[in-house]
Formats: C-alpha cells, sequence, structure tokens
C-alpha cells in the first residue's frame, strides 16, 4: 500500500518552547492532521494572541494572523464571515478563555464555522505563571500563593451547551489528537478542542504536576474526555448567505418632488411640542415634507427620552427658500404645543417668542405665558372626532395654513404612505378648525 | 428632485456606493441606525452584517474581515471608541484599511444619552497607545456625510489605515434636505492584489503596499507585533525603527492629498472664524451675519480633523487678528490653532450643555 504524505505545513524554523512544554507536540499533531486533510496552505488561515501559545503560527507555512489578547476569535470570526471557503483554526491559550470569554461563548452559539484549539496549561506561561480562569482549585501559582481559590472554567460545558458543533477534551498526550483535530477541522460548524498539557516552567514545578494529575485532575473535577458534543450544525456564514438569497435589492432614495409653492420669504422656525409616542415626529416630518413640496429647504430636529415611549416629545422644522444650517440658539417664530410632557420642556423658550410670532394649543394651556399670537384650539368642537394620536398633526396643520407656511394641497401631497387615511383626515380637521 | 434624510443614513447610502461589503457593530445611541440599516442593507448587496457581543468582537469581526477581502466600516459613539482602542492599535500596526465612524455623544463615560458633543476631537487622534497618527474626517452637513464617508474609504485603502468619520448627535438625526443631484459620484478602484511582493513596505518615498488579502493563492502573514516587511515578527531595531517611521511618514509624507477644508476667504479680513462638524453650521451663519454688518471677516470649516490642514490654515490666518474658535467640548481643537497662529488672539467658544452653538455666541466672541 502506498501512503502520500502532503508536504508538511510546519516550516523549518524550531520551536521556541521550554523542554518538557506540551506546545510543540501539540503543534505536530496540527501539522499531521492538515496533512491528512491536504489542504492548500493559502487557504488556511491560523489565527493566533497573546501568550507562548500565541507564539505557534510562526511555525507553519501557511496564512497566519496575530492579534491582541484574547481577540482571536472574534478576527477568525471576521474571516469566515468575509470568506467561507477558507480554513481558520484558532490557537489560543486557557488566558484567552478568560479575557476573551465573551468571544468564545458567542462564536460557538453563533456555530461560526472555525477550529478553536485551547492550549490549556492552566497558567499563564508567558507572564510569568499567575493562575487563570482555568486553574484547579487548590492550585499554588504566582498570584495564588495560598492556593487557588477559584472554580477552574469548564470550557467544553461552557461551549458545549451553547450550541457548538463540536467539542473535544483532552491532553497532548493522546494518541488520537491528530484524528481528532482533523475531525474538528472538517466539522462545519464552531469546533473546539480543550487540550490540557503541562507548563513545565510554572506549573509543573509548583505543582508537582505530570500527565497522570492532568488526567486525575480531570476525573475529580467530574468531567469527561474525549468527544463530548458531535452534533450537525450549520455555519453561521453559510446560514447567513442562505438567508440573505431572497431578499429584495438595496433600499433607494425616496425622491420627493417639488410642485407647489410656498409664500415664505425668510427662514421660519417651526416648533412642535408634545408627547413620546403621540406621533409628534412623524406629524412634524409630514410638515417637513410638505414644506419640500413646496420648494424650501428644511431640517428637523428631535428630541425626546431614551425611554422613547414617555416624556417629551420636541420637534423643530427649520423651513426657508435657502439652505439653512442647524445651529443653537434659535427661537421658535411658530409653536405647536399639544400636551403638558411638551410644554414643561419648551416653556423657557415660548416666553422668548416675539409678537408677531404665532402659537397654536390647546384650551387647557390657554394661560401659557408668550409675547405670541395664541390661537386656542378646542378639539371638542371639531365636527369630526379627532383621536389623541392625530392631535399633533391637527394642531401642526391648523399653525401651518393661519401661519401661511405650506399650503392644504402641500400637506395633503405629503400624507402619502401606510398611514394616510389617518393623516388626511388629521389635515382636513385641522384645515377645518383654521377656517 | 430632493430627499429628506439624516447624517447616519447618508453615511449607510456612501458605505454602500463605495464598495462597502462588511459591517459589525453594537449597538449604541446615537450611532445605532447606522447598524440596523447596514444590518438591512449589506446581505442585499452580497455583504454581510453581524451585531457582535460587544464592540471590542465588533471593530476585531471588521479587521479579520479586511483581511479576508471584504471593505468594512463599523460605527459607535465615544464609549464604544473607549472599548475599540486596542484594536485601532492593531489596525495602525498591521496596515488594516478601516473606516470607523464615531457618533460622538456628551461625555465622559456614558455622559448625555443623547446629547450632542464634540468631545471626542483629540481621542480619535490619541486614542490608543504609541502615539501613531491616523486619518480623521469631519463632515458638518448631511451632503458632507456622505461625501466624506465615500472619502474615507478611499483613504483607508490608499494609505492603509484607520480613517475615523467623526459625527455627532445632531449630524447623525437631524433630517436635512438635500438634492439628489448634489452627491458626488463615488467609485473605488478594486483593491489591487499583487501575487508577488512583500504584504508591507517600509523604506521611505515606497507606496504603500496593497493589501495581501488571505486566500488569494499566496500565504499571507499578518501580525500587530513589530515585524518585517514579509510580516514576520522582528525586534531587530533598524527593521522595527524602518516599520514605526514608515507608519508616521505614509501620512505625514502626503499631508497635501489628506488635509481638507471648506475656507471661505475675504481680502483684508482681520477676523478668522475656524470651526468643523456640526459647528460649521454655525461658523457660516456667523461670518455671514458679520459681512451684513459690515465687517471683514473670513471662515474656515476644517473637513479633515487629522491630520490638521496646517497650509490651508496658515493661508486662511494671513493678515488676521483675531481667530474664533467655536467647538461643543472644552476648547480642544482651539489648542491645534493655538499652535499655528503666531501671535493672533486665538478665542474659543465652548459649549458642554448638550446644546448647539448658536451665531449669536460667536458674534460676540468676534466683537
Amino acid at each position: 500500500m502506498t501512503v502520500t504524505i502532503a508536504a508538511p505545513y510546519r516550516n523549518e524554523t524550531p520551536y521556541p518552547f521550554c523542554p518538557g512544554c506540551g506546545h510543540g507536540s501539540i503543534l505536530d499533531k496540527l501539522d499531521e492532521a492538515l496533512r491528512q486533510l491536504d489542504l492548500d496552505p493559502a487557504e488556511v488561515v491560523i489565527v493566533t494572541d497573546i501568550g507562548c501559545a500565541g507564539l505557534s503560527d510562526q511555525y507553519f507555512s501557511t496564512s497566519a494572523f496575530h492579534g491582541l489578547h484574547g481577540r482571536s476569535i472574534t478576527y477568525a470570526a471576521g474571516i469566515k464571515l468575509a470568506r467561507p471557503e477558507l480554513t481558520v483554526i484558532v490557537i489560543m491559550g486557557d488566558g484567552g478563555t478568560g479575557i476573551g470569554g465573551a468571544h468564545l461563548i458567542n462564536a460557538a452559539r453563533r456555530n461560526i464555522g472555525i477550529t478553536v484549539l485551547v492550549f490549556n496549561n492552566l497558567n499563564f506561561g508567558m507572564t510569568g505563571g499567575q493562575h487563570s480562569t482555568t486553574t484547579p482549585a487548590g492550585a499554588r501559582t504566582s498570584t495564588t500563593p495560598g492556593g487557588n481559590l477559584e472554580h477552574p472554567l469548564d470550557i467544553c460545558g461552557t461551549v458545549g451547551v451553547n450550541g457548538a458543533g463540536y467539542v473535544y477534551r483532552g491532553t497532548s498526550f493522546d494518541a488520537d489528537l491528530a484524528v481528532r483535530i482533523a475531525d474538528a477541522i472538517s466539522h462545519p460548524g464552531f469546533a473546539l478542542l480543550d487540550i490540557w498539557e503541562l507548563c513545565t516552567a510554572y506549573f509543573v514545578p509548583a505543582n508537582k504536576a505530570t500527565r497522570r494529575s492532568l488526567e486525575g485532575t480531570i476525573a475529580e473535577l467530574g468531567w469527561n474526555r474525549g468527544v463530548l458534543v458531535e452534533r450537525p450544525v450549520v455555519d453561521y456564514g453559510t446560514a447567513y448567505r442562505a438567508s440573505a438569497a431572497a431578499l429584495p435589492p438595496r433600499t433607494q432614495p425616496s425622491p420627493i418632488p417639488i410642485e407647489f409653492v410656498s409664500p415664505l420669504t425668510g427662514p421660519c422656525s417651526l416648533l412642535v411640542a408634545g408627547s413620546a409616542g403621540a406621533k409628534v415626529r412623524s406629524a412634524a416630518r409630514l410638515v417637513g415634507e410638505a414644506a419640500i413640496r413646496s420648494g424650501l429647504w428644511v431640517t428637523q430636529r428631535d428630541d425626546y427620552p431614551v425611554t422613547v415611549k414617555t416624556g417629551h416629545s420636541i420637534s423643530e422644522v427649520v423651513m426657508a427658500p435657502q439652505p439653512q444650517p442647524p445651529v443653537g440658539g434659535s427661537i421658535p417664530d411658530v409653536a405647536v404645543v399639544a400636551s403638558e410632557d411638551g410644554l414643561r420642556k419648551v416653556r423657557g423658550l415660548l416666553e422668548k417668542m416675539s409678537p408677531e410670532s404665532r402659537m397654536v394649543t390647546l384650551l387647557e394651556f390657554a394661560g401659557i405665558v408668550t409675547p405670541a399670537i395664541l390661537d386656542v384650539v378646542d378639539p371638542a368642537h371639531s365636527p369630526e372626532r379627532i383621536p389623541k394620536a392625530a392631535l399633533a398633526l391637527v394642531l401642526l396643520t391648523v399653525a401651518c395654513t393661519r401661519a401661511g407656511l405650506v399650503s392644504a394641497e402641500a400637506l395633503r401631497a405629503a400624507a402619502a404612505g401606510p398611514f394616510a387615511a389617518e393623516n388626511l383626515a388629521a389635515i382636513e380637521a385641522g384645515l377645518a378648525i383654521a377656517g | 428632485m430632493r430627499e429628506f434624510i439624516d447624517g447616519n443614513t447618508a453615511i449607510v447610502r456612501a458605505a454602500l456606493d463605495a464598495g462597502c461589503t462588511f459591517f459589525a457593530g453594537y449597538p449604541i445611541t446615537p450611532a445605532s441606525s447606522i447598524l440596523m440599516t447596514m444590518m438591512r442593507e449589506l446581505p442585499r448587496v452580497g455583504g454581510v452584517a453581524i451585531q457582535g457581543e460587544d464592540e471590542i468582537a465588533s471593530i476585531g469581526m471588521c479587521i479579520g474581515a479586511t483581511l479576508a477581502g471584504a471593505r468594512a466600516m463599523t460605527a459607535t459613539s465615544g464609549p464604544g471608541i473607549s472599548l475599540y482602542s486596542e484594536n485601532i492599535g492593531l489596525a495602525i500596526m498591521g496596515e488594516v484599511p478601516l473606516v470607523i465612524v464615531d457618533v460622538q455623544r456628551l461625555g465622559p463615560s456614558t455622559g448625555g444619552a443623547t446629547t450632542v458633543s464634540q468631545g471626542d476631537t483629540q481621542f480619535v487622534r490619541w486614542g490608543t497607545a504609541g502615539g501613531f497618527p491616523v486619518i480623521a474626517l469631519a463632515p458638518s452637513t448631511v451632503l458632507e456625510a456622505y461625501a466624506l464617508t465615500a472619502r474615507a474609504f478611499e483613504l483607508a485603502e490608499r494609505f492603509r489605515c484607520p480613517v475615523f468619520l467623526v459625527t455627532d448627535k445632531e449630524l447623525a438625526t437631524t433630517l436635512t434636505t438635500v438634492d439628489l443631484k448634489g452627491y458626488p459620484v463615488v467609485a473605488l478602484p478594486d483593491r489591487a492584489t499583487e501575487a508577488a511582493g512583500t504584504p508591507y513596505r517600509f523604506r521611505p518615498g515606497d507606496k504603500v503596499s496593497p493589501l495581501h488579502e488571505f486566500g488569494r493563492g499566496t500565504t499571507v502573514r499578518f501580525t500587530g507585533s513589530t515585524h518585517d516587511e514579509a510580516g514576520f515578527i522582528t525586534k531587530h531595531p533598524p527593521t522595527v525603527e524602518a516599520l514605526n517611521r514608515h507608519l508616521i511618514d505614509k501620512i505625514e509624507a502626503h499631508r497635501a492629498e489628506i488635509e481638507m477644508v471648506d475656507a471661505d476667504l475675504e481680502s483684508g479680513a482681520d477676523t478668522l472664524v475656524l470651526g468643523y462638524g456640526i459647528t460649521g453650521g454655525a461658523v457660516r451663519a456667523a461670518v455671514a451675519a458679520m459681512r451684513t454688518q459690515g465687517r471683514r471677516v473670513s471662515g474656515v470649516v476644517v473637513q479633515s480633523l487629522w491630520p490638521v490642514p496646517e497650509t490651508a490654515i496658515a493661508a486662511a490666518m494671513h493678515g488676521i487678528d483675531r481667530i474664533v474658535v467655536p467647538e461643543l467640548n472644552p476648547g480642544l481643537y482651539r489648542r491645534e490653532i493655538e499652535r499655528l497662529a503666531g501671535g493672533r488672539t486665538v478665542v474659543g467658544v465652548e459649549r458642554l450643555d448638550g446644546e448647539l452653538i448658536a451665531p449669536a455666541q460667536i458674534l460676540e466672541a468676534a466683537a
């Protein structure tokens, strides 16, 4: 029988690792797995971050990405999402499962089709033997002189319960490790191998750790070794492209024709103050579009609380025959007050209005202090019942008509869209009140 | 025909027109509508948009996607830029073309959620370790938001570095009338790919090497550590010096290509009003108001915050006695102007209450 062995994926640079360190033997197994799979080295990207394990990519002749501590999974996810056909392999240490824990869980949950090899030597080997998220309870490290008080992170359990496609726990001594790595790479979904190993610089001397004690610790924790999860899943990027296939083309601009004329000769600031959730912004926008249809240049600035559906909602619509950039300190020329929430926010502005300016409001606010000409509207006297959600547009229609800002035709033309019937009813009610 | 759109919408449209194929972001007001619109639009043009588990993952995915051939953008606000910090450094060191939108809100910390600010003016320049340069563009209108987004993609490709688009809550959310004929036509060249050659070039005078993408026939090495022109980690002092000088010089030596202002100069002017971003509106309005009063005044709206457009600012300062610099922060850009002002008087107009600067405030400072 002839066995064809693909060219080695290892380059000729010798490993830099300490004598007895498990990193080199895991990397040899990775090389073996890649040879079995016979992948194009240019199509394989080894993504590493920081720590001794983070040096690994330099010993391979594949493509490589060496990034920031704990973030290798995010780079790998971006690579895989952009080019699903690439084979993306993350090599990270146990340190990365702490600083990058959120990325680990979320890549597993989404089933990003990458393979993650955790070089789990139970401590930070490069920075001086500090404890990590996987350091066993009681273990001595440079930062746990009295023995580790923290419970170790169950990496496999965490990604396993959150949807990962393939999960394996073992040690760097496992005879079948190369096969498991090849299986993981071949799996379409998120695959992770938690590979326990010896850090001979720090963890071994401080804890008398051996191959046997690694296996013993796993058993004492009640955790299993071997293939723990293998489930049929679809890679996120593949699922994304499938779901995108039926989407319509991208949204195009919504042009507004200029079909009316406005009597305005200078800028006019129209302020509407009401309650959040009461269609203040959409009513202001409708007026703004009516003004654009009348050849005016319009800006609309909105202010409302982060809670969206409670409190005030204020819109300032500035319309002018020439473009007007948004600036501070403007005093309304026309104001509409539709609720107590709105009034509370704009009371100071109303006091500064000029005697030629105009304000439209409801009967209950007839006592407002303002130099402006006050138009008080009583919706109860409208021939048609006015729903609360229509009030802002009714009052704005009254204001636009009385102040001569935009015509009834322009308002009607701007009333199109999914709420055309409601909007038209409100505009007609406002026109009736305005007389 | 005109339309009624906000700045965030214009940014997304420009990004798509410039060939953006990847977006990752995390929700934050007032940048969220960029995320939502990208999530809706990118899959429709064959791209990918994803909401990351946090800002760190979002920019990390953008960097990874870029190396795999995407043209990427992310968007956040000041608190998110804080979390982007380490990866901004990675993108500088690894020479990753990336557009980062910072829709500023009033800070520090969660600050005023959500009111307008220009508080990140220096932060975008100095927000990662090492002090190496980035490019930052600041639109002052919705139309400029479109044009400068497209320009940001061009500059990111040309100089292989993160390019910030610095906007704010008001520009992002204020609906504005735009003439559809006013938008510039955007056509970015395809990213040059080289089958041979090194992925990095450090020698002075060399053209920045085009980005080498993964999976295009040859292996590509990328690293955020000091490296040689092949992408291998090195601490060899002459190589490290050449790399670091290159990261600075590739921008410094091409300032003329990058620097942008909208200058409205008047001969014989004794006063200069200089602003940027959303405050550009008040600058233009104040200049117009002062001229109607018979004053000779020049106005400059800076579009490239970084590098500081020193040539154009020096030209605008000719014959000027008094420079007024309005901004929505405690005078952050004023220090750049003071550095260039010689003996001229530089007066700031600052506003930190979440409201826009009024033209009247500028008139008062210019009096």
